[in-house]
C-alpha cells in the first residue's frame, strides 16, 4: 500500500448544475474563479470542470429544450481545456435531484472504466428511504465505497452562486438529508459578490454551519450580473447580447431563433419538478 | 418618411486593456440610439489614449491598439483608431472629437465625389449619400456616467470645451442601475441647456469589468477568461505585458492631476 503524502493535494472536480438557459459568460467565470481560489489554498488541484444542464423534466418556466442548452454549453466550452459539458442529467426522462448527479459523477470519477457505466447510474440508496420510480433501472450493484479519509480520492464539489446556496432555504425545494450529504460528502464552492448575505445564511443554518469547512466561499470582486433571465429578456426586446455570452452562443441563438415570448411561456403554471415531487413524497 | 441621421460613436479611454465591458458599451449605445428612430448608427470608434497621458500602469499604445484590434476582429461595426495615440502629445477630448468628425465628413465628401463621377445622373433622394440630400453624420462621445461628473471638477475642463462637446457633438452616457446621471445634468446649467443632446442609457445587466482589476488579476496569475476576449489573453501572455513592473510605470511621473483624472479607470 502506497504511503500517503501529507503534502499531496486533493484532486477536485467542479460540478455546476443549473438550467444554463442559455449559458453565459458569468457561468463560465464561476469555474475560473473557483479554480483560482482552490489552487490558492494550496490544498487542492482542480482537474476538471463539468457543466450539467438540467433535464426538461425540471419544468421551469421558459426552459427550452435540453438539446439546445447542451449544444450551446458545448459551443461555449469548446476552447476550454478543462471545462466540459455532460449530458447524462439532461438525458434522463425524469428530473433528478442534484445529489444524485453529484453521486453519479463521483462514482464515475472513482471508476472511469466505461463498462461500469450502469453502476455509475445508480445512486447509493440509504436504507429505509423510499426509492422513486426510475426508468431503465437495473438491479443495483453495490460498489465498494472508498474511505473518504484517503487524500488521494478525488472530490466532486458543487459549484454554484449564492442564489443556489440560499435556495436551500426555500420550502420543499431541497430535501434536508440531501443538503446534508452534499455538504458532508462532497462540498460546495459558492461564488458571490462582495457584500453578500451568504455567510449570514450559513451561520443561521445548523447543518451548513457544522460543515462550513467544506463550504468554500469565493468573493467575486468584478460585479457580474449576467443572468440568463436578463439575456432572454434582452433577446425578446431585440437588444444585443454580444460580449455577455460567447460569440458562438450568440450566433447559435440567432440562427435557431431560440428565445421568444412563446418560449418564455413554456411551463407557465406548471409546478416545478422538485416542488411537485417533495409535495407528493410528503403525502405518502 | 423621416430619414435617420447617420451616427458615429466615439469612445476615448485608456483601454488598458480592452475588456468585454468596453465593447458592451457600444452595443448598448447602438441599441438605444436605433430605438429612438432618429439615428442609424453606422460606426463605432475606439480611441486609445496617448502614452503621454502618463497614467499609472499604462502600457505602450502599440500593445493597447493591437489588443483592441484583436478584440474587435469579430465586430462588423466597431473599430480601433490609432490617431490619438500617434500624436506627439496628449490631446484634449474635444480635439479628438473634432478630428474624427472632420474625417467622417471627408470620407462622406469623397464618397459623394466618387458616386457623382460614377453615376452623373441624379440619384434617388432617399439615398443618404446622394449629393442632392446630404444628411450630415453626427459624432457622439460614448462614455460612462462618471464622465459627466468630471465636468464639475475644478480646472479639469475648459468651459468652452464642455459646451462644444455637448452642443456640437453630444454624449451617450451609459450608467448602471441605481445611479442617477440625470441629477448631474440638472445640477449644471450648461448640461441642462443641452440635455437633448445627452443620451442616458441604463445598463441593467451589471458587468463592471474594470481594466484595473483585470491588470491586478493578471499580475497575480489569476484567470481573466470570459472577461476579455481569448485572443487578447493570448496576446498578453505572448508579450508578457502586464506585470508588477508595468503597474509601477508612471508612478512617479504623473502629470498634475487635472489631466489624469477625467478618463476614469478605463
Amino acid at each position: 500500500m502506497a504511503m500517503e503524502d501529507p503534502d499531496k493535494k486533493t484532486e477536485v472536480v467542479l460540478l455546476a448544475c443549473g438550467s444554463f438557459n442559455p449559458i453565459t459568460n458569468m457561468h463560465l467565470r464561476l469555474f475560473e474563479l473557483a479554480k483560482d481560489y482552490l489552487h490558492e489554498t494550496g490544498k487542492y488541484k482542480v482537474i476538471k470542470g463539468i457543466i450539467s444542464p438540467v433535464g426538461d423534466a425540471y419544468k421551469k418556466k421558459g426552459l427550452i429544450s435540453a438539446n439546445h442548452r447542451v449544444t450551446m454549453a458545448k459551443l461555449a466550452t469548446k476552447n476550454s481545456d478543462w471545462v466540459e459539458v455532460d449530458d447524462w442529467e439532461s438525458s434522463q426522462s425524469e428530473w433528478l435531484e442534484t445529489l444524485k448527479v453529484l453521486r453519479y459523477h463521483h462514482q464515475k470519477l472513482l471508476s472511469p472504466d466505461p463498462t461500469n457505466s450502469l453502476q455509475n447510474a445508480i445512486p447509493l440508496t440509504k436504507p429505509g428511504r423510499k426509492r422513486k420510480q426510475e426508468p431503465n433501472r437495473h438491479d443495483p450493484v453495490k460498489k465498494k465505497n472508498q474511505s473518504p479519509d484517503i487524500k488521494s480520492v478525488p472530490q466532486v464539489k458543487l459549484l454554484c452562486g449564492s442564489d443556489m446556496l440560499e435556495s436551500f432555504g426555500i420550502p420543499n425545494l431541497w430535501k434536508l438529508e440531501d443538503i446534508t450529504e452534499i455538504v458532508e460528502n462532497h462540498g460546495l464552492v459558492c461564488i458571490s459578490r462582495a457584500g453578500n448575505s451568504v455567510q449570514k445564511f450559513i451561520y443561521e443554518s445548523d447543518i451548513l454551519w457544522r460543515h462550513k469547512n467544506n463550504i468554500h466561499l469565493v468573493e467575486e470582486w468584478i460585479t457580474n450580473d449576467i443572468s440568463s433571465t436578463k439575456i432572454r429578456r434582452a433577446l425578446r426586446r431585440g437588444q444585443s447580447i454580444r460580449y455577455l455570452v460567447p460569440d458562438v452562443v450568440q450566433a447559435y441563438i440567432e440562427k435557431n431563433n431560440l428565445y421568444s415570448p412563446e418560449s418564455e411561456d413554456r411551463n407557465a403554471g406548471v409546478v416545478l419538478a422538485p416542488l411537485q415531487k417533495h409535495a407528493s413524497d410528503s403525502k405518502n | 418618411m423621416v430619414s435617420r441621421t447617420p451616427l458615429i460613436l466615439l469612445a476615448c479611454g485608456s483601454f488598458n486593456p480592452i475588456t468585454n465591458m468596453h465593447m458592451r458599451l457600444f452595443e448598448l449605445a447602438r441599441d438605444h440610439l436605433q430605438k429612438t428612430g432618429r439615428y442609424q448608427v453606422i460606426e463605432g470608434i475606439m480611441s486609445p489614449v496617448n502614452d503621454d497621458y502618463r497614467k499609472k500602469g499604462l502600457v505602450s499604445a502599440r500593445h493597447r491598439i493591437a489588443m483592441a484590434k484583436l478584440a474587435l476582429e469579430t465586430s462588423d461595426w466597431i473599430r480601433v483608431d490609432p490617431w490619438e495615440s500617434e500624436q506627439e502629445t496628449w490631446t484634449e477630448t474635444v480635439k479628438v472629437l473634432r478630428h474624427h468628425y472632420n474625417e467622417s465628413l471627408r470620407l462622406l465628401q469623397s464618397k459623394k465625389e466618387f458616386m457623382k463621377n460614377k453615376w452623373p445622373i441624379e440619384r434617388s433622394t432617399e439615398d443618404p449619400l446622394s449629393y442632392e440630400h446630404s444628411v450630415l453624420p453626427e459624432l457622439k462621445l460614448l462614455c460612462g456616467a462618471d464622465f459627466l461628473q468630471t465636468f464639475k471638477t475644478p480646472n479639469l475642463w475648459k468651459e468652452e470645451h464642455i459646451k462644444e462637446i455637448v452642443e456640437k457633438f453630444g454624449l451617450v452616457c451609459i450608467s448602471r442601475a441605481g445611479s442617477d446621471p440625470a441629477q448631474y445634468i440638472s445640477e449644471s446649467d450648461l448640461l441642462t441647456q443641452f440635455q437633448h443632446n445627452i443620451f442616458l442609457v441604463k445598463e441593467w445587466i451589471q458587468n463592471e469589468i474594470s481594466a484595473t482589476q483585470i491588470r491586478y488579476a493578471l499580475c497575480r496569475g489569476l484567470s481573466v477568461k470570459y472577461l476579455i476576449p481569448d485572443s487578447v489573453i493570448s496576446y498578453i501572455a505572448r508579450h508578457n505585458i502586464y506585470t508588477e513592473e508595468s503597474e509601477r510605470e508612471n508612478e512617479v511621473w504623473t502629470r498634475d492631476g487635472n489631466k489624469s483624472l477625467f478618463r476614469g479607470s478605463t
